[in-house]
């Protein structure tokens, strides 16, 4: 129980709460809301319907109409609390309504039909979701082949700029060769051309590849990137070079060291490349917006995009669709943020 | 996984053992680096080399050979201005506006993303419990898409959403943010700063915690105060990871299309275009296709890049010859 105490009273000074401490943890507070607060509400409203939606003010939470199977109907009726007229206070199943007007059945006596104005009623509503939401991506929407899409380029590229970048910071951190100041930097001179200034010529080569409107012409070009080279040479490099002599004393192949003994002793810096490589590719959106044109191959990225101008109208759709959008990306975070968090402090940057 | 990976592994194994007899181990170092460098050749030096080749063509094809020559034509339609500031006397109207815009986003955008990133690392440094966890927060946002970004803000700002809703509420009333060239242009801002600021964050906290803690210690009993210690001890040891993070913002706020793209498209109007939008409707979604325009646009801003990544390189210039 002291424990808890001095967490909670944990300050800067003599036990006493100074200033900057109460600076501080509100800071963190409005931080904690200001981060969290935006996707939250993107959640909870992708769990509203579109009555729902329109609301203004909006509810917190995702609220929809109560209804209830009432003899001698077929669909469940809509529940309306009665705040005026003769029927106050009483709970009311509507049968139809026609202009100002509305008809209403008391559950426990459904033969007799009482007519009320519509001022005298309001909805009696619970908390729900509405998951049909989400099933009507499935359906409405080519969604799974988005995501498809979307998790084919991902590994994929992951996998391929692993093993690339991999190979070549071995070569580059392990062996002595003539040329080898000329080729770092050469992966130096690549980290000045980033993708966003070399679209116009991307686009020919990937078209003449035969790659255009293909996953591959997404997968392929964001394979070599200098700092997964340089990342992992960093690591590589730390890897004492006695082992690498001693399995060549055993007459072990170069790949074979390569394969089982400096790809596995370089396991968490390939981690972080690794968890770096399935957010840049997952997030991808301007290349794959030159080279994908045809609905059928979209990222979930692009889909997401082009819907918003489509359904200008249909928020719940969107939403629902932007939440599956980040529904991986996230969970990877959360088994992941430990590497991710040390990673990118000691490598410094992107 | 393994099971597929490893047989595959040791069928590469074959050809490699006959290379490594063949070149001896040394020379072997090149077979490693071969799909690397031709990645690298294909997809990034050759590209810069044919944009220069774009830059000097003129017409809407894409493939070089038919693409007559105009030499430095690109280059003076752009910038070809009365008033270099003002984007109205300018023939491309629109390219100036977007550099205009572009300058102003940069600035701002990193001004404040740098601004409170520093001040969250100071605040995360103190002597905090849960600090992990109060990291995590504020990296959160940056795992998000750039489209998810865009459209979690866009659903807060609709006119019937959730910040107007509070807005009334206090009595200050709603606004129509996303039609207000403005507003618009200042929520783009604000929302590329939510999601990058905690990599930022990130770094320069590591940098916070690489000052050691007798430096403080030895402050404290001089009974330096606070600001002091701040400006005389935090700011200087704390400046090599600044200029790092300086330019790393620098360098991705001039690239910054995809989130803008989603949010805003470049509205209203040309308020929220910038450069490597330009880019893209000139050469890719415009009709006719202007490939050699957007090839000269790029040149541009790939020159500016290059600036800032010597700069970045020099400030590293340590770690890289590791």
């Amino acid at each position: 129980m002291s424990r808890v105490w001095e967490f909670l009273t944990a300050t800067r000074g003599n036990g006493r709460l100074d200033w900057t401490d109460w600076i501080t943890y509100g800071y963190l507070a409005l931080g904690v809301f200001l981060m969290f607060f935006p996707v939250i509400w993107l959640l909870l409203s992708s769990f509203k319907t579109e009555a729902d939606l329109q609301r203004f003010p909006p509810t917190f939470l995702p609220y929809q109409q109560e209804t209830l199977m009432v003899d001698g109907y077929e669909e469940p009726l809509p529940l309306f609390l009665m705040t005026e007229g003769e029927f106050e206070g009483r709970v009311l199943a509507q049968v139809r309504r026609v202009g100002l007007q509305a008809q209403m059945v008391d559950p426990a006596n459904p033969e007799e039909r009482l007519r009320v104005t519509i001022d005298q009623r309001e909805p009696v509503e619970q908390v729900s979701l509405a998951w049909e939401n989400y099933a009507g991506l499935f359906e409405r929407f080519n969604f799974l082949q988005f995501f498809w899409n979307s998790t084919f380029i991902t590994v994929t590229a992951t996998l391929l700029m692993l093993l690339v970048n991999s190979m070549a910071a071995f070569a580059l951190s392990k062996y002595e060769f003539r040329g080898r100041t000329v080729v770092l930097l050469l992966v130096i001179g690549t980290l000045m051309i980033p993708q966003t200034v070399v679209l116009v010529p991307l686009f020919l080569i990937v078209t003449e590849l035969g790659m255009f409107n293909s996953l591959w012409g997404v997968i392929i070009p964001g394979a070599a990137t200098p700092t997964g080279v340089f990342l992992l040479r960093q690591y590589m490099i730390t890897i004492p070079d006695e082992i690498l002599d001693a399995a060549r004393m055993d007459k072990a192949s170069e790949w074979k060291i390569f394969w089982r003994i400096i790809v596995p002793l370089s396991a968490p810096a390939i981690a972080v490349l690794a968890i770096l490589a399935i957010m840049w590719r997952w997030n991808d959106f301007l290349w794959p917006l030159i080279v994908l044109t045809q609905t059928e191959n979209f990222t979930l990225q692009l889909a997401l995009n082009s819907f918003q101008g489509e359904l200008q109208t249909d928020w719940s759709s969107l939403l629902a669709m932007t939440v599956l959008t980040l529904l991986p990306i996230a969970m990877v975070f959360m088994f992941l943020q430990k590497y991710i968090a040390t990673g990118i402090a000691s490598t410094g940057g992107k | 996984m393994l099971r597929i990976i490893s047989p595959i592994m040791r069928l590469i194994e074959i050809p490699m053992v006959a290379l490594q007899r063949m070149l001896g181990i040394h020379r072997l170092a090149w077979v490693f680096l071969l799909p690397n460098l031709v990645l690298f050749a294909l997809f990034a030096f050759l590209p810069v080399i044919l944009n220069i080749a774009y830059a000097m063509t003129g017409g809407d094809n894409v493939l070089l050979s038919d693409r007559p020559y105009v030499g430095g034509r690109n280059f003076s339609t752009l910038a070809d201005c009365a008033n270099h500031f003002d984007p109205n006397s300018c023939r491309d109207d629109k390219f100036w506006r977007a550099v205009w815009n572009t300058l102003w986003f940069v600035t701002l955008q990193v001004g404040f993303m740098v601004g409170f990133s520093l001040l969250t690392a100071l605040v995360l440094n103190r002597e905090i419990k849960a600090r992990g966890f109060f990291r995590s927060v504020f990296f959160f946002p940056v795992l998000l898409s750039p489209v998810v970004v865009a459209l979690i803000w866009k659903w807060i700002l609709q006119r019937e959403g959730v910040l107007n809703a509070f807005l009334d509420w206090t009595g200050l009333g709603g606004f129509n943010w996303l039609i207000d060239a403005e507003w618009a242009f200042a929520w783009t801002v604000f929302l590329t700063v939510w999601a990058h600021m905690g990599f930022y964050t990130l770094i320069l906290l590591a940098g916070l915690q690489a000052i050691p803690r007798d430096v403080y210690e030895a402050a404290l009993m001089d009974r330096a105060s606070p600001w002091r210690t701040f400006r005389r001890i935090t700011l200087p040891l704390l400046s090599p990871t600044m200029l790092v993070v300086l330019v790393l913002a620098l360098i991705r706020s001039v690239q910054t299309f995809d989130e803008v793209f989603a949010f805003t498209g470049g509205g209203p109007g040309t308020a929220t275009t910038f450069i490597i939008q330009y880019i893209y409707e000139e050469g890719f979604a415009g009709a006719p296709r202007l490939f050699g325009l957007a090839a000269a646009a790029s040149l541009m801003v790939a020159g500016v890049l290059v600036v800032l990544t010597l700069v970045q390189l020099w400030v590293n210039r340590r770690n890289v010859n590791g």
